[in-house]
């Protein structure tokens, strides 16, 4: 399964012109409000015709403005969630779960309504109409709703950005779901990092109308000169970790990494499950030497593999852990006074606290096996 | 009661012929007004200032002023009138299908209008939704837009009845008043008031009148009122 993408369209003052390809589980799209992003799924999805370019989906060529191909929208079978769930409000949910069903031939459906329904936990609406639902449960019905036109490709525009946390964590575990148990692929839009380090197997940094980087999550996850200045605060490392034991007695959980066993908050999860989790650069300490007496529960030996310059006066310090990079925040005053360098050995200490649920989730499984 | 149903044959005729004619009127005007709302709402040509001129013309002209066109253009020997008879067998000048033209085109700028606002009204992005989900340009008319605009074709149905059942000018310039064929109420109400001693029938025609009207505006509001139940918008 892939996605590419080469496209350039111009509207008003605006001009995008991005290249991508991928062929990751979920491809987060990634960026600042204006930068693009939806301007790019519109054109996955046939909402906006590119003046130039291409888009292949799995080898389909979609538009291909050189030879003058482009497919209408209705042909493509890419599904598509919108921000505002666009629930249509003279259905009832059943039927708008139904509405894409019916326009696609049977030889070609998959999935069934009540397994969907059961995904996303929406059994008791399906009488409802769209204007008495809470907004979380009309972005999981419009979800429902483009899952069941059995898309090739499904594509996600900030579903989450007009909800409020609570609703966001509760949407979450649903497109971790998705994710994991269907085979369909994802592009998932968002300016918000933790839902990028949490989500996405692979990820699309745009900026200003072109694509500033592309990589793994862990990778982009690092590198904090892509992000703003919120953003920056949020960012840091993702490590893909497993769950070794519970710790009973004090309530934890133990992950297993390369870099060593990380000790985090009590997570709802079975032994030997993947986990990842992000660790922001700012809750990250560096000591030269094995810490004592110290209340903090996480320390990994490793060694200084880059200091960047970071904003204001702040460096951030790349370590590598037996192969997993961590980063960490530190004044430029702590680097002088500590002498660090490059290749210099030192300890990561990271607060158990510091992990909160929004910070751990299911990890995506790194093959898409279609 | 029995004074106002104490009708004469005549009378009668031209109750159930008004009814006729406005139900004609207003049926064979939705799709046509569907289609111009549509246009005026959402086609982007060359002309669209035009057709939205002509469309508005019968709300500003004299009614006497369109029955005459009407007239000259749907006559015996008129283009229009000579076209529809020769292919289609169908004759407008002094007969009640005449009268149906007539209340059809004065009514016409009314029924658009209501359907066009409602169809402004609709947001697209629904529609775009329902395209992401297979639906074809046809398929996403029938089933999301037209719905969602079914109150304003309601409104825009009711008034074009309402206007057929009170047009007068038109009526009378273009098909005359002939009991029978083309004396609908507003023509019998008229023809009682030109008489010694009509006064009664002129008023019983009225009241009748005045029922008819009530009752398909509170038709219209029931009707709209359920719809718009079912729809429950957001």
């Amino acid at each position: 399964m892939s996605v590419v993408v080469d496209i350039g369209h111009r509207q008003g003052g605006f001009s995008l012109d991005a290249a991508f390809e991928s062929s990751g589980r979920l491809t987060a799209l990634f960026g600042p409000s204006g930068s693009g992003k939806t301007s790019l799924i519109n054109a996955i999805a046939g909402l906006i015709r590119p003046q130039r370019g291409r888009i292949a989906v799995d080898g389909h060529v979609l538009v291909d403005t050189g030879r003058s191909v482009f497919v209408p929208r209705h042909k493509r079978r890419i599904g598509m969630v919108f921000q505002d769930a666009r629930l249509f409000p003279h259905m009832s949910v059943a039927a708008n779960l139904r509405y894409g069903r019916w326009f696609t031939p049977v030889s070609e459906r998959y999935g069934d309504i009540g397994a969907v329904v059961e995904l996303l936990g929406i059994g008791h609406l399906l009488e409802r109409r769209p204007g008495k639902l809470s907004g979380g449960e009309k972005q999981r019905v419009a979800i429902g709703r483009a899952l069941l036109a059995s898309p090739k490709l499904l594509l996600m525009d900030e579903p989450l950005a007009s909800l409020d946390e609570a609703r966001k964590a509760e949407i979450l575990p649903y497109i971790e779901r998705l994710r994991d148990e269907t085979k369909i692929p994802i592009v998932y839009v968002s300016h918000s990092v933790a839902e990028v380090a949490r989500l996405a197997s692979n990820v699309v940094v745009m900026a200003q109308g072109k694509v500033a980087a592309v990589g793994p999550t862990a990778e982009i996850m690092q590198r904090l000169d892509l992000f703003s200045h919120e953003e920056r605060m949020e960012g840091g490392a993702v490590l893909d970790t497993r769950v070794l034991h519970h710790d009973e007695r004090f309530g934890m959980t133990v992950l297993g990494s390369p870099a060593g066993e990380i000790r985090v908050p009590y997570l709802q999860a079975i032994a030997g499950q993947p986990v990842r989790v992000r660790i922001r650069a700012r809750d990250v300490m560096i000591a030269t030497e094995k810490p004592h007496g110290l209340s903090a529960l996480n320390v990994l030996a490793g060694r200084i593999a880059a200091i960047e310059p970071g904003e204001g006066a702040a460096v951030e310090v790349k370590i590598d852990c037996h192969g997993v990079t961590v980063m960490a925040r530190i004044t430029r005053q702590s680097q002088h006074a500590l002498s660090l360098t490059s290749g210099r050995e030192v300890f990561a200490v990271i607060k158990t606290v510091s992990f909160d649920q929004a910070n751990m989730a299911t990890a995506p499984k790194e093959q898409f096996d279609a | 009661m029995n004074w106002l149903l104490d009708l004469s044959p005549d009378e009668w005729n031209a109750v159930r012929l008004s009814i006729k004619v406005a139900t004609v009127a207003m049926l064979v005007s939705l799709p046509i007004g569907i289609a111009v709302a549509l246009l005026l709402a959402r086609g982007r040509f060359w002309g669209k200032t035009l057709l939205n001129g002509i469309v508005h013309l019968p709300l500003i002209l004299p009614p006497v002023v369109t029955g005459y066109l009407l007239l000259l253009a749907f006559g015996r020997r008129g283009p229009a009138g000579a076209f529809f008879a020769e292919y289609f067998g169908l004759v407008f000048s002094f007969r009640w299908t005449g009268a149906a033209l007539a209340c059809g085109v004065m009514g016409f700028p009314l029924m658009v209008r209501a359907i066009r606002l409602s169809i402004e009204a609709v947001d697209r992005k629904l529609e775009a939704a329902a395209g992401t989900l297979g639906a074809s340009p046809l398929w996403v008319f029938a089933t999301i837009t037209l719905p969602l605009i079914l109150p304003g074709m309601i409104a825009g149905a009711i008034l074009s009845f309402a206007k057929a059942m009170g047009e007068f000018g038109a009526t009378i310039t273009f098909v005359s008043n002939i009991p029978n064929e083309t004396q609908t109420l507003p023509s019998a109400i008229y023809t009682f008031t030109q008489v010694p001693g009509g006064d009664e029938g002129a008023l019983r025609l009225t009241l009748i009148s005045v029922v008819i009207s009530m009752a398909a505006l509170i038709a219209s509001e029931v009707l709209a009122r359920r719809v718009g139940r079912r729809m429950d918008i957001e």
